[in-house]
């Protein structure tokens, strides 16, 4: 048996299953590495003791019954979990326990497994890099000074490095994604509707989504099992037969029509890209999928369209964050003295740039020349996205327009930052599911991934292409522990 | 379209966000670069387009009208920043 | 319960050399009775302990979501069908986004462009006739919390019971012209709610507020002039105050050539004026768009005829069957319609006994009793089944209407029945000829003087005949039978 935290997650639950490792075990693991690990920064608030308490008790009654039996698990710490703090990456929340749980952790509790701690983010999922955390930067694993892609990512940091067998992050514009495909592991964001949005610290409503974050294809499939539920406290929560997405993981995707949107060949595209893209439809192509060449006409105006519509809602539900109930309150001579400072101490700079933002596009004179156009634009992009699956059953793309970059690099310049998401963010304006796989290296060395997009409620699809692709590619991450001393 | 220093005065109030001087000339510089790259949405005709209401492919679901939910008084007031075992409390509102 | 005026003049406002009407439009705002919240379900039940009715989505604590109660949906159309309003199909909840302490999540769920129900007209019995006032809208929104302000001198402490109840907003087109208007405008509202059921009407509760929005013109001419909103007034007495005070106001400054500002201002009752709102001024820019947590609410033919089905007589068409089937005047039958109780207990006393004397002894005896001892209808202390038996009792000659009014003020005190009351103090009225006409002989006999001079032409002495009668008699005599012998014998 390999070492306990370099196993998948399906391996962990086997090997657990046939009674060869002990909840304990695996935890203390965890545990152990994550202790040597804190130089990366993923964690924002450890729940070690807590964990290892919890593995003790599910070993003396253990029920193999369940999906993730006695499995340690870390999740991003924008789901509230009862009775451990949770900030949201944000000093406003600094000290917010909340008395409840999130529908989707609780669903994974439900299953067996046990909550190793609340993983570092970018300050309310605002950000693709991790720098905008108000408990500071993330590191990569893969090397020193580099991001891990944001805003999960100290989700992705904590997976590619072992500190966690699988994690779940939210997937707003490419928050899942993006750090997948900086850190060379696996994200999926499902449809919109899929998983429950209740008790998720929410960004923007029409957008945010919670998804795994996983090694491989396999582990992917079965936390999207445990996660994927109709919840009636979300009214966007939708009720549709969910697939056993594990159970019926395939790789025989012979006869499925793969897209390839030309739009997506943006000026400037850097070749490790177009190559790496390449290659993907040749994988594709193996693996008995049919090619076809499609067109999404409107994918250059879905950048800014996001950069109205997600501020705008943001703007909105930060709104509640203004020290009556919980969180930072500020000494205020009056009221909104008290608003006022509270809030400025509170969100950082980039949270108060996007509720500046979405304050001027909701505003009057400006509601319909920006807010109302964006949601028209949403409409055609999601038109583009329909027509095309009348002719094929998926769409193949690259994650991201570049490798991980240097911490730092892009802070200055909040437009080059947001130009990261320019191929994942016309996925969450349509609402449907799209997954990312490694798929390679750039002249550095640092991973890439591909993004594989489906139809709605087709997450099955993905997970089949990806797996059959996967198995082609046989990708490998190459983790030298560069932080352990 | 440019943002000016009035605006931003304004919307800082409308989102309750202090913003002094400094900080207002960095926002302005900040704001003005994100807009130019939002104004490419304006290359698009969009007239007879009917904007997205949701991405969310179902109808809204109604709930029965039952009283579930109990007085959770403590749990509601517990991470108050202010103590006081009934109200939220807050500094006073100038007229 | 108001006597309805029997004098209706018109609102208006003279200077030296102008005259001026007075345009009134009101948003009024009704608590939707239910059990549990709009989005949420926690209890909406008045008066509990501070926080005590709050849930975590009431206090938008981070993550929760909103969820909405299909009855409060239910009586939102169910009042709309009550004015002969359009059902919209399909309705959008917009947030409204301001900051203050008693809306915890920094916005109002509301409804902006896409309310649930359309145009619609409620009917006035003013005086002088009836009136149409347009409805403009109604629409479902949540209410806040509350803020109170003089428990501590530093801070503001904030109850969030009353937030996220349903609240119907109604409003009216500009059509109302006089402070009377608008006290039967919301009497006629507040009448249809209670019908339906949708709202209690409670304006002691706040289950009934209302924000007045006054403007004045010159009488004769078109233009609408600039309008002030009056902002939360929560009785009627003071909306009329307030309506007075503010278009005196406006007039005056049109006088001195000066322009009316469109502000929102707060009637301040102990001062009787209106009065500018410094604070909400720069609240204006609520940035309206749909919220992403709710989807657009769309509701089927089927649903919305199942609530039509639902509907009882409501007062314009009990009041038509009421002059028609028991041929009331348009003002009684205007009284006793006015509010369901007062139609349930009338309906209630003449199913079994005479309409007019019902009328007569609801409409004036009851009404008066209850008025001085400030009681509504429901808290009579005499049920209408016992003033249905003491009507009856009138009617088939047992006593008089003069003892009845004695029997009734026994009542008041013990609702017993009346029947027992008469055999007990033994008030069956003498309708015996024989008997009557022992004691009219009597009268008669011990009066000649008063004879003669009745004979001689002193008319008005007649009535003393009959009073010595009812005195020998101790009141029980058959006062009709009395006349009828008297007349006969004189």
């Amino acid at each position: 048996m390999s070492e306990i935290t370099s196993q998948s997650l399906t391996e962990l639950v086997k090997n657990i299953k046939e009674k060869k490792i002990s909840s304990e075990e695996i935890t203390r693991s965890f545990v152990v590495r994550s202790e040597k690990s804190k130089s990366l920064n993923s964690y924002i608030t450890e729940d070690f003791s807590s964990a290892l308490k919890k593995a003790k008790i599910f070993d003396t009654k253990p029920n193999f019954d369940l999906k993730l039996p006695g499995i340690p698990i870390a999740v991003k710490d924008l789901f509230c979990t009862n009775g451990l703090k949770t900030t949201a990456g944000s000093k406003i929340l600094n000290n917010f326990v909340p008395t409840y749980e999130s529908t989707v952790t609780q669903n994974i509790w439900n299953e067996g497994a046990i909550l190793l701690g609340k993983l570092n983010c970018d300050e309310f999922a605002m950000g693709s890099s991790n720098e905008t955390s108000f408990f500071g930067n993330v590191q990569n694993p893969i090397n020193k000074g580099l991001v891990p892609g944001g805003s999960s990512g100290g989700s992705a940091s904590a997976l590619a490095a072992n500190l966690t067998p699988i994690t779940i992050g939210t997937d707003t514009g490419g928050s899942i994604r993006q750090p997948a495909s900086f850190t060379g592991t696996v994200g999926l964001k499902p449809t919109y509707g899929s998983c429950s949005r209740y008790g998720i610290v929410a960004f923007a409503s029409s957008l945010d989504q919670a998804g795994p974050m996983s090694k491989n294809v396999k582990d992917c499939a079965l936390l999207q099992e445990v996660i994927s539920t109709y919840d009636a406290k979300d009214s966007t929560s939708i009720d549709f037969k969910r697939k056993n997405y594990f159970k019926e993981l395939t790789k025989n995707i012979k006869g499925k029509k793969i897209g390839i949107p030309k739009e997506y060949r943006v000026d400037g595209m850097p070749n490790v890209i177009e190559e790496l893209w390449t290659k993907g439809i040749e994988y594709a192509k193996n693996c008995g999928a049919e090619i076809l060449d499609i067109s999404l006409p409107h994918t250059n105006y879905a950048l800014p369209a996001y950069y109205i519509v997600a501020p705008a809602e943001a703007s909105s539900n930060l709104a509640r964050y203004d020290g009556v109930k919980y969180g930072l309150r500020s000494k205020g001579e009056n009221l909104i003295d008290m608003y006022e400072k509270t809030r400025s101490e509170g969100f950082g700079a980039e949270v108060q740039r996007r509720i500046m933002i979405g304050t001027y596009v909701l505003s009057s004179g400006y509601y319909d020349a920006y807010y109302l156009k964006a949601q028209k634009v949403r409409k055609l992009i999601k038109n583009d996205f329909d027509e095309a699956y009348k002719k094929v059953d998926a769409i193949l793309t690259p994650s991201t327009p570049s490798s991980a970059f240097k911490i730092g690099e892009k802070t200055n310049d909040p437009v080059s930052m947001y130009l990261n998401d320019i191929f994942t963010v016309p996925v969450n304006l349509s609402g449907l599911p799209a997954i990312s796989i490694p798929a390679g290296v750039d002249g550095k060395g640092y991973p890439l991934g591909l993004q594989i997009i489906g139809k709605a409620f087709d997450e099955q699809n993905i997970l089949n292409i990806a797996y059959a692709m996967e198995e082609k590619i046989n990708f490998k991450n190459k983790i030298t522990d560069w932080w352990i001393k | 379209m440019t943002i000016d220093l009035k605006t931003i005065k304004n919307i800082s109030k409308l989102s309750r966000i202090s913003v002094d001087d400094a900080k207002a000339k960095k926002l302005e510089g900040d704001l003005n670069s994100i807009f130019e790259f939002i104004e490419k949405l304006n290359e698009l005709k969009t007239d007879n387009v009917e904007p997205l209401t949701s991405v969310a492919e179902t109808t809204l679901k109604l709930r029965s009208d039952e009283v579930k939910s109990k007085d959770i008084r403590d749990q509601i007031l517990k991470n108050s920043p202010e103590n006081n075992e009934d109200f939220f409390v807050v500094p006073k509102v100038v007229e | 319960m108001d006597k309805v005026s029997k004098v209706n003049t018109e609102f208006l406002i003279s200077r030296k050399k102008n005259i001026y009407e007075v345009i009134i439009g009101l948003e009024v705002h009704a608590q939707v009775t239910s059990n549990s919240k709009l989005f949420s379900s926690s209890s909406t039940k008045f008066g509990a302990e501070p926080n005590t009715q709050v849930s975590l989505v009431d206090a938008a604590f981070p993550g929760m979501l909103p969820v909405i109660n299909e009855f409060c949906v239910k009586q939102a159309i169910k009042t709309g069908i009550g004015l002969k309003a359009q059902i919209n199909k399909r309705s959008v909840f917009d947030r409204k986004n301001y900051f203050y302490a008693d809306l915890p999540q920094g916005y109002q769920i509301s409804q902006f462009k896409h309310p649930i129900v359309g145009e619609g007209t409620v009917v006035l019995d003013m005086p002088n006739g009836q009136k149409e006032v347009g409805i403009e809208r109604l629409h479902l929104e949540q209410d806040a919390g509350k803020s109170i302000h003089d428990i501590d001198p530093q801070n503001t402490m904030v109850d969030l019971n009353r937030s996220g109840i349903a609240l119907m907003e109604i409003v009216s087109k500009p059509d109302l012209r006089s402070p009377d208007e608008v006290n039967v405008y919301i009497k006629k509202l507040r009448s249809i709610m209670r019908y339906l059921g949708t709202c209690d009407g409670n304006m002691q509760e706040g289950s009934l507020r209302a924000d007045v929005n006054v403007s004045v013109r010159i009488k004769g001419t078109d233009k609408l002039g600039t309008r002030c909103e009056i902002k939360n007034v929560n009785s009627i007495k003071f909306m009329q105050m307030a309506i007075n005070y503010e278009a005196n106001r406006q007039v005056d400054l049109i006088e001195e050539g000066k322009s009316i500002d469109q502000e929102t201002r707060l009637f301040d009752t102990k001062k009787n004026e209106t009065r500018s709102m410094r604070s909400k001024e720069d609240a204006h820019d609520y940035r309206y768009f749909p919220d992403p947590d709710l989807l657009p609410l769309e509701v089927t033919d089927d649903f919305v005829e199942k609530i039509k089905s639902e509907i009882p007589e409501l007062p314009d068409e009990k009041k038509k069957r009421f002059i028609e089937k028991f041929k009331l005047s348009p003002y009684e039958a205007t009284i006793l319609v006015s509010d369901i109780e007062t139609s349930k207990y009338f309906e209630e006393v003449i199913e079994n006994s005479d309409v007019k004397l019902a009328t007569n002894w609801i409409t004036g005896e009851l009404f008066a009793v209850l008025n001085n001892k400030n009681l509504e209808i429901s808290e009579s202390p005499i049920s209408s089944k016992n003033l249905s038996k003491l009507i009856n009792l009138i009617k088939d000659g047992t006593i008089s209407g003069k003892i009845a009014k004695t029997i009734f003020e026994l009542m008041m005190d013990s609702d017993k029945d009346p029947q027992k009351i008469v055999e007990e103090k033994g008030l069956i009225q003498e309708s015996d000829p024989k008997a009557l006409e022992t004691l009219i002989n009597k009268v008669i006999v011990d009066n000649p003087d008063k004879v003669k001079e009745y004979k001689s032409g002193k008319e008005k002495l007649f009535g003393f005949f009959v009073g010595q009668v009812m005195k020998a008699s101790n009141g029980k005599a058959n006062p009709q039978l009395v006349n009828d012998i008297l007349k006969k014998k004189l």
